[in-house]
């Protein structure tokens, strides 16, 4: 710093003092800003953990032994297990035929991408509930022939898809725009087929942000609730997630319990953001290279 | 390996913009073709129609006798080096150029071996032996070039297309590539058509020259004849500098301010018109027939040579001439100036 500031002129280091705050202004800032990060971020994360260990490693542990938990914490992961992929292939599909073609309905297709993020989760619920409850359009047909979608998995499942979907297709859509077609092209007339072209090229040239949308959409589909409230209707051990499971335990002031398994869900989100920034630093590089170059 | 190219009648619209309007030539085998015209000329979407990679409304492409609309992208077997270059981010040196080799359906697929005997022929050929383990973002603006010219070059195509060559690239590089590309070709001999908006490169580098204008041909011919022998106004002011005088023709002369400046031969048609005149073409004389006076205004160093700005009454702008000799006429002097060539239209 002073090697750089000894070999510029006498004017820029005026200027770049004239540019820094005072002392006082500065701290007053950075005070603020930590402030606020512990109030609204770093506390609420540590109480968590703290009401989990409030009775001790035991108490907490014996939270995971309750067989209702359990059936939640697989009901979330097999519910992520398809939701997940699903959206996975659909946002691909969806972001590649908006980033690549021009169609007729375009902008009505990404608005509707959209949709689930402007929707508020319960009537995203509802709506399912309207569809395809008893006494919802396909009530009477589903229950002729024995097909159970609401207050079943089909309907957590359901409800998880459509929240989650935008995460992959928002992920994509601006980084295949920024791309643009030459590489494919190039790739079509060195003979590659379109399959080829695709996995061989578009793939490898966004798999970071693919990796971005997939880390998000999963840690968005186990740790919603709204929806999958509704839908659910939180038949314990049946029909339960981790979130309901949580507010269930909850309402019945067993703290402990809840915390427990609000601290997998804490743990997830911390999970998913280390290894969010491992990728980043370990691959910038290629990260990097794929964005710009 | 060459084919002869035949682009028929190629018409192209988009929307409400009429790309090409029913443009036809014949590229001979081996033969090395510019396209050149202005932005929004349609070259490039004539270049993409030749590669399969936009379709036309009406018209042919053929190789040979081939209509290649029978043919897919896979079997047209077209080198496309994009403006851009398109080199595969994920994908190194080797890797890049391979990329056609390993593309192709199994049973015509080469073995491990012949692909990296290839690719190493390539590589040599475009002088990058040694860089095959590089990313394209590791290499410089020439290198990605040439590996996108070599990767083209691996599929054996029947004909090359360049879309702005040199485009991307500082002046420096662009002239060492530009005399190493005519190079390549003479050893390579592939058919090959380059679009360009830089009538330098185009003039320099082509067999012949196609001067698009407005999705139309204005004129195709050796860069000699489009350069000494433009057959329209637009060839005339789009290649090379030109002074534009608005001049009367009666009885095979050309009058400007009602005085005879030029003797034009085979010019039948009386009435107003413009009389282009290059600036080696304007002479210092002394005082004689066909004369044009003026003022010199402005003398500037043009390379090797000294561009003379004289004021001529009647004329917005100013005549410029390029001085013959090493005496100069000082500022505000008067000359006298004979037009030696000159095209009117």
């Amino acid at each position: 710093m002073s090697d750089a500031s000894a070999r510029l002129p006498k004017y820029a280091i005026r200027y770049a003092d004239r540019m820094r705050e005072g002392f006082a202004v500065r701290a007053l800032l950075i005070l603020f800003a930590l402030a606020f990060l512990a109030v609204f971020l770093f506390l609420p994360l540590m109480s968590i953990f703290a009401e989990a260990f409030k009775r001790g490693g035991d108490a907490y542990l014996a939270a995971f032994d309750d067989p209702h938990a359990m059936a939640a914490i697989r009901l979330t992961l097999i519910v992520a297990a398809i939701a997940v992929p699903f959206n996975v292939i659909t946002g691909i599909a969806a972001a590649w035929a908006i980033a690549k073609f021009d169609f007729k309905g375009k902008n009505l297709l990404t608005s509707l991408i959209d949709l689930p993020f402007s929707v508020s989760p319960v009537i995203a619920g509802l709506i399912y509930v309207l569809l395809f409850g008893a006494q919802g359009y396909f009530g009477a047909w589903l229950k002729a022939h024995n097909v159970e979608i609401i207050f079943a998995v089909p309907g957590i499942v359901l409800a998880t898809v459509f929240v989650t979907f935008p995460f992959v297709a928002r992920e994509l859509i601006p980084h295949l725009q920024a791309l643009g077609k030459d590489d494919e092209e190039a790739a079509l007339t060195l003979g590659a087929s379109g399959w080829r072209t695709f996995f061989t090229i578009t793939l490898p040239n966004v798999k970071w942000s693919l990796l971005y949308g997939v880390l998000l959409c999963n840690a968005r589909a186990m740790g919603e609730f709204g929806a999958v409230s509704v839908v659910s209707g939180r038949i314990r051990g049946l029909t339960t997630t981790i979130p309901t499971q949580i507010e269930i335990l909850y309402n019945e002031y067993n703290g402990v319990a809840a915390f427990a398994l609000a601290s997998l869900l804490a743990a997830l989100a911390l999970v998913t953001l280390v290894l969010k920034t491992f990728l980043e630093w370990r691959y910038a590089d290629a990260i990097a290279a794929s964005r710009h170059s | 390996m060459s084919v002869t190219l035949v682009i028929d009648q190629a018409e192209k619209q988009f929307d409400v913009f009429r790309a090409l309007r029913g443009v036809s030539f014949t590229v001979e085998p081996g033969e090395l073709m510019a396209l050149l015209g202005p932005s929004g000329s349609g070259k490039t979407t004539l270049l993409r129609a030749i590669a399969g990679l936009e379709q036309l409304d009406h018209g042919r492409v053929l190789f040979d006798d081939v209509d290649t609309r029978q043919l897919s992208l896979r079997d047209r077997r077209i080198g496309f080096v994009f403006q851009s270059y398109a080199l595969f981010k994920t994908m190194n040196v080797f890797e890049n150029i391979a990329f056609g080799l390993r593309a192709r359906p199994p049973a015509r697929r080469p073995a491990e071996a012949e692909i990296k005997r290839r690719v190493g022929d390539l590589l040599e050929l475009v002088q990058l032996a040694g860089l095959e383990k590089r990313f394209p973002a590791q290499l410089s603006g020439g290198q990605r070039q040439r590996v996108a010219l070599a990767r083209a070059l691996a599929i054996e195509p029947r004909v090359l297309l360049l879309d702005e060559p040199f485009g991307a690239l500082d002046a420096k590089v662009r002239k060492d590539l530009r005399s190493w590309l005519r190079d390549l070709h003479g050893r390579t001999g592939h058919t090959t058509v380059f679009v360009t908006h830089d009538q330098e490169e185009a003039l320099e580098l082509a067999d012949r020259v196609a001067i698009l204008n407005l999705g139309a041909i204005e004129q195709i011919g050796s860069p000699d004849a489009v350069y000494d022998q433009p057959e329209s106004a637009f060839v005339c002011e789009f290649l090379g500098e030109t002074n534009k005088l608005p001049v009367h023709i009666a009885g095979g002369q050309a009058f400007f301010e009602n005085m005879p400046v030029f003797r034009s031969s085979g010019q039948n048609h009386s009435g107003p018109a413009s009389l282009y005149v290059r600036p080696q073409h304007i002479k210092l004389v002394d005082n004689g027939p066909l004369s044009l006076q003026g003022v010199v205004a402005h003398i500037r160093r043009n390379g090797a040579i000294r561009r003379l700005e004289v004021a001529v009454k009647g004329y917005a702008r100013r005549l410029e001439l390029d001085l013959a000799s090493a005496v100069a006429p000082a500022i505000g002097e008067r000359v006298s100036m004979k037009i030696t060539a000159g095209h009117i239209f």
